[in-house]
């Protein structure tokens, strides 16, 4: 799936959008990254509350789909940069981390 | 044939800069995937040298990160010079942490970092004094 269609279906504010196509394997919500390390898997989504720039390098190292900041949480201008260079999809809601899983569930990520 | 060494990757790890902070890990994991290992080892690799690396940023003055790659298995060396682990005991128990409060906020700090990379290992050896600390750890492939 294109980035910018996985955003507009959920209602996500791309903060990246990425040119690259995703695939959707899975989801996990957290926001203590070496609890994410262990757990989430490679074309998970990622739900945090977590701005920081290090964020982009856990879903680097693990080879997550992309990462959606929910709670409207401002996400760093540096964060936004690293995810360019490294090319990870950020997205952001003012919706729950709960929100967001049932619109990923209802739209077909079980 | 065991340990049959074929070659290491070395790297310098800043202490406090989060910003380059799983930089090294990254260029472990590509360089592991790139030599055709399974998926899996390169997975608990990667969370390996992550936790490693990030240790070495929050709780030393700076260290080394080393992959070793023999015919048999992939071997992770951190190295620091630091105050050490006052209890390694306390430290390897999931949850524990001697994180400042500065950076928990950030999510760091859960106390999964020492823990993570013993369950991800096969084998696992830490060596700590009050001049720095010594991990080895390595992965049967």
């Amino acid at each position: 799936m294109i980035i910018s269609e996985f955003a507009k279906q959920l209602n996500l504010n791309p903060l990246f959008e990425s040119s690259k196509n995703i695939n959707v394997e899975g989801v996990y919500i957290g926001d203590l990254l070496s609890i994410v390390m262990s757990k989430a898997k490679q074309n998970f989504v990622w739900i945090t509350i977590q701005t920081h720039i290090n964020i982009v390098a856990v879903a680097e190292l693990l080879e997550l789909s992309c990462i959606i900041v929910v709670e409207n949480m401002e996400v760093e201008l540096e964060t936004v940069n690293k995810a360019k260079e490294l090319d990870i999809p950020i997205l952001k809601t003012n919706k729950s981390a709960y929100e967001v899983a049932c619109m990923l569930h209802d739209s077909g990520i079980k | 044939m065991t340990d049959f060494f074929l070659k290491r990757l070395s790297f310098n790890i800043v202490a406090n800069d989060f910003t380059v902070a799983g930089k090294s890990s990254s260029a472990i994991k590509n360089f592991l995937k790139s030599m055709g290992l399974e998926a899996s080892v390169v997975r608990r690799i990667a969370i390996i040298s992550y936790e490693a690396e990030i240790n070495i940023v929050i709780h030393s003055y700076g260290g080394k990160l080393h992959c070793d790659l023999y015919e048999d298995k992939i071997t992770i060396i951190s190295e620091d010079t630091g105050p050490g682990i006052a209890n390694i005991d306390l430290a390897l128990t999931e949850g524990y942490s001697t994180a400042p409060e500065s950076v928990r906020e950030l999510g760091f700090g859960a106390g999964m970092g020492l823990p993570n990379m013993k369950n991800y290992s096969d084998d696992f050896e830490i060596k700590s004094s009050s001049e720095g600390t010594f991990i080895k750890i390595s992965v049967f492939v």
